[in-house]
Parts: structure tokens; C-alpha cells; sequence
């Protein structure tokens, strides 16, 4: 088994096909949409495949040490950042394919009039524990 | 028994009590669930009250739970029909049901991870949520798993003879996959290894267990305190562990004896010629590259002839080594890996420290990758003096 990330950007993705903002859409599809994302996570529970699903706040904080005694120095948000992430899925499966074919299924959430968004997710491999056999 | 539970005795159990259910007509899921909860009654009240017969009891209380389990519902024609034919409890045997049970939980039809889980609960009687902490997973979808691994094999008839191969595979996948959380994973492939060694005479079956042994009798040589890998060269024998590479060498001279070469066993040659050496330098190299010559024989596998070049570039120098890596694909997973260590042998320095750099980026485990940048740093820093 290997566990995956499934990556879900608000911003720094490449654009979805079907790229209408969330609040351009009617609430029955927002509410479509979440339904089909719950579904989608109690079907891989079912499968024995999910292992975690988190949504993040769209705005963050960058914090960084900043000497003995200090506090901590917090900046941001920065309305600039490329790359933000909006949210994950953890998922345990047989194989990369496996990881693929369902990062494109969670693609294929409903969004504006009801068709599939087609958003980009990234799926990125855990690091794994060293093997016990290794030569 | 002592009023101290013996978890390892109790889990020992598990398999011949489902299996004396299973023989009396009891469905295969439904027996299952019936005896992780007679192994949880059995932790409650033992130490109070141990029993004389510990897996008498265990029948009587699993068999209890089946029949409650199913009086609600529509089988309670066929239940009563049970109950009437239900034998006496006397002498079961648990030999051949043993090994029944560890073929029907790892079908070819299930996939890897659910034959492992399965396993893991029916033969080796832990409880989901040990099987989930152990695999980092909720466990609810331990759960799913274990329950839709039941359904897959409910319809096998339970004396269907199984394929051996791939009992191994799972036991080797249970081992090899070194997870952590309260349940010693290595320890019990072992224990389970050790289990089917003794229903079935198979010199794979004791190949693996000697290939297991051997591996494991290094674990506490193979981490720093901080964590970190120490390789094979590095490590400090003394920590070795004696008794546990005496046996697996005794085992796996008796299997090799007997003339029916494996993979698991040419696997378990390697490690002993490893155990076999008391300093680094003095390892036989050239008999390695022979048995790996025979797994590449046997398997086929491209990982093997990986492993093959790095015994030949100590066998007969780093170039040889190099030639050796050269006939193989450099997509292969750890080719980058074993070039860097090759060309680092062959005193190559600039090339070894920018193939240890690319092997870190495509290190599959943590404890590798931090390995293989302290290597590329090491060398980095060498050159820049």
C-alpha cells in the first residue's frame, strides 16, 4: 500500500475547465458539491482506501523565528502568493494508478451548472518507512 | 497459566479455534468477528480466572457469540439446524485448519494490503485497531478493509488447497514494510512465518523464515540513535544479534539441503554470507554475486540485478560494478543510488556526490533520502577542501 496527497489549490494550479468561482454559483450547486465531495470520502472509506480530508481558511499567516528570546515575527497574509493551498485528501491505495484514476474522479466534482470542474489536483507520493530488507 | 496474560499465547489461538468454527459450518465473516470478540472476553477475564484449557474456552465462548450473532437474523433456520449438529468440543485439529485459514486470507483474489490485513486478524488474532495504528490508517477504514476482504473470500470452500506463494508474499509484505505503533510488525511475521513452518514442510516456507530471522537479528544495528539508516558496512556486529542468526543459519542449511532451491532461500544464502562476516572487509563478495546469479536466475527481476552490480563492484572492483549497472535500465528505482555508490567506490567523487543528489530526489523513504544527502554532502564537502 502507498499513501498519496491529493492536492487541492485555491490559487497556483493550472486553470479548471469549468472555472466559474464558487460564489458564482447557485447554492444548490454549491450544495451538490459538497455532497458529492462527502460521498466521495465515505466511498473510499468504504474501499478501506481513505485515511484523511482537511479544508484550509483561505488566508494564512507566514510566521519565522526571529532570535533567543523574541517573538516569533508574523507577516502576511500576501494577497501575491502564487501557490496556496485550499484543502487535502490522504489516501491509502494499491499503486500510483489507483492514486490517478481517483484524483480524477475527486476532479470530477460538479461545479457551475452542474458539470464536472475538471480542477487540477496534484497527487503527490507519502515518503515511505525504510524497508527491513534492504540488499 | 500465570495470572500475567499471555497476549502471544492467547493470539497463538486464534486461527485453530475460527478454524474448529469454520469445520462446523459457521460462515467464514461472521466466524471471524466471533472470535476477535471471544479474544477480548478472554483478556478481560483470564487474568482473574485463567482456564485450564485455554482453547477449549475460547471455542465455547466464539461458538456462543456466532450463534448470537446470527439468532436475529434470516439464518436462524439454518443456525438451529447447527446447533443440533454441533460437535463435541473435544480434540480439534489444528494443524491442517492452520494452514486452510492462512491460505484463504491471502486468495490471489485480494489485493496485497486487504490479504495483509486479513491476516494480520484472523491468523494472527490482532484487533483492527492494532492493524490500523500499525499501517497508519482510521480505523474505520481498517475496518472496511478487513470486512470487504471477508466478503471477497466468503464464497472459497475452506479445504480448497492454496498456493504457498502467495501466503509467502504476505508474510514477506508484512515484514518487510517496517510500520510502526504498538504491534511489533517484523516480530509477528515471524511468529506467523514460524506458525505456517511448522503445518507445512516447505523449504520456501523455511527459507523465508530464515531470511527473516537473519534481517531481524541486524535491527538493532541498522538505526543511530538519532534515527538515521547505518549501512551495512557501518554497522557495529556486536549488536548483531547471535542467537536469532544461529537459528535462521540452521534453518536455512536444512532447506538448502533438500535441494529445491527458492528465491527466498538464495535471498536468505545472502544475508547469512552478510552474517557470516565478522568485519565488512571480510565478506565473501564472491559467493554473494553467486547466489545473486541464481536469484537473477529464479526471479528475473531487474530489482535483483540492481543488488547483483553493487556485489560485483565489490566482488571485482567498482568498474566491474559499473559494467554490470550499465546493462540495466537507469529508470529502474535506486539506479541512481547504486551508480552514485559504485562511482564513490571508484573514487569518482563529482560524479558519486551529484548521483547521491539525484537519488535523495527520488528516494522513496525518509530514512533513505537523509541518507543519501548526507552521502552527496559528505563528498560535496571533501572536494571543496
Amino acid at each position: 500500500m502507498a499513501k498519496y496527497l491529493l492536492l487541492k489549490h485555491y490559487r497556483g494550479a493550472p486553470a479548471a475547465v469549468n472555472d466559474v468561482p464558487m460564489d458564482r454559483w447557485t447554492p444548490e450547486e454549491i450544495s451538490t458539491h459538497v455532497q458529492y465531495m462527502r460521498d466521495f470520502a465515505a466511498r473510499l472509506e468504504g474501499t478501506g482506501e481513505f485515511v484523511d480530508a482537511q479544508a484550509l481558511a483561505a488566508e494564512g499567516t507566514w510566521v519565522r523565528y526571529d532570535g533567543e528570546g523574541r517573538p516569533p515575527v508574523t507577516d502576511g497574509p500576501f494577497a501575491e502568493t502564487k501557490d496556496l493551498i485550499a484543502g487535502w485528501m490522504v489516501i491509502d491505495v494499491g499503486g500510483y494508478e489507483r492514486a490517478v484514476e481517483l484524483a480524477g474522479e475527486l476532479s470530477a466534482a460538479p461545479g457551475a451548472g452542474g458539470q464536472p470542474i475538471h480542477e487540477w489536483l496534484e497527487v503527490r507520493p507519502f515518503l515511505t518507512e525504510p524497508p527491513t530488507i534492504t540488499e | 497459566m500465570s495470572t500475567q496474560l499471555d497476549e502471544l499465547l492467547l493470539r497463538s489461538l486464534a486461527p485453530s479455534v475460527l478454524a474448529v468454527l469454520v469445520r462446523r459450518g459457521a460462515d467464514f465473516a461472521t466466524a471471524e468477528d466471533a472470535v476477535q470478540d471471544a479474544l477480548v472476553e478472554a483478556v478481560r477475564v483470564w487474568p482473574a480466572g485463567p482456564p485450564r484449557d485455554p482453547k477449549g474456552w475460547l471455542v465455547t465462548v466464539a461458538w456462543r457469540r456466532f450463534i448470537d450473532a446470527t439468532r436475529a437474523d434470516a439464518a436462524r433456520r439454518r443456525r438451529e439446524e447447527l446447533v443440533d449438529e454441533e460437535p463435541e468440543p473435544g480434540p480439534a485439529p489444528g494443524v491442517d485448519d492452520t494452514l486452510q485459514l492462512y491460505f484463504l486470507c491471502a486468495h490471489p483474489s485480494l489485493a496485497p494490503s486487504s490479504a495483509v490485513a486479513l491476516t494480520l486478524r484472523a491468523v494472527g488474532g490482532l484487533t483492527t485497531r492494532q492493524i490500523a495504528r500499525a499501517y497508519l490508517v482510521p480505523e474505520a477504514t481498517m475496518a472496511q478493509r478487513i470486512s470487504r476482504a471477508k466478503r471477497s473470500v466468503s464464497g472459497v470452500r475452506f479445504d480448497q488447497p492454496g498456493d504457498v506463494a502467495t501466503v509467502l508474499r504476505v508474510l514477506y509484505l508484512v515484514f518487510n514494510e517496517g510500520y510502526s505503533g504498538d504491534v511489533d510488525l517484523a516480530a509477528e511475521a515471524i511468529r506467523l512465518t514460524r506458525q505456517l513452518a511448522a503445518a507445512i514442510d516447505h523449504p520456501e516456507v523455511a527459507g523465508l523464515l530464515a531470511l527473516m530471522l537473519l534481517h531481524f537479528a541486524r535491527r538493532a544495528a541498522r538505526t543511530a540513535p538519532d534515527g538515521s539508516l547505518v549501512p551495512l558496512a557501518e554497522q557495529d556486529r556486536s549488536r548483531w544479534d547471535t542467537a536469532s542468526i544461529a537459528e535462521g543459519v540452521e534453518i536455512l542449511q536444512a532447506a538448502l539441503a533438500r535441494d529445491r532451491l527458492g528465491e527466498f532461500q538464495a535471498q536468505a544464502a545472502i544475508a547469512a554470507l552478510h552474517a557470516d562476516a565478522p568485519t565488512a572487509e571480510e565478506t565473501d563478495w564472491v559467493q554473494i554475486v553467486e547466489w545473486y546469479d541464481e536469484l537473477v536466475r529464479l526471479t528475473d527481476s531487474p530489482v535483483v540485478r540492481l543488488n547483483r552490480a553493487v556485489a560485483v563492484g565489490q566482488a571485482d572492483g567498482p568498474r566491474a560494478g559499473l559494467a554490470a549497472l550499465a546493462e540495466l535500465d537507469d529508470s529502474l528505482p535506486r539506479h541512481a543510488a547504486v551508480a552514485a555508490y559504485l562511482h564513490d567506490l571508484d573514487g569518482d567523487l563529482a560524479t558519486a556526490a551529484r548521483l547521491y543528489a539525484e537519488a535523495a530526489r527520488h528516494a522513496p523513504d525518509l530514512a533513505e533520502r537523509d541518507h543519501l544527502t548526507r552521502q552527496a554532502a559528505r563528498l560535496n564537502a571533501r572536494r571543496s577542501r
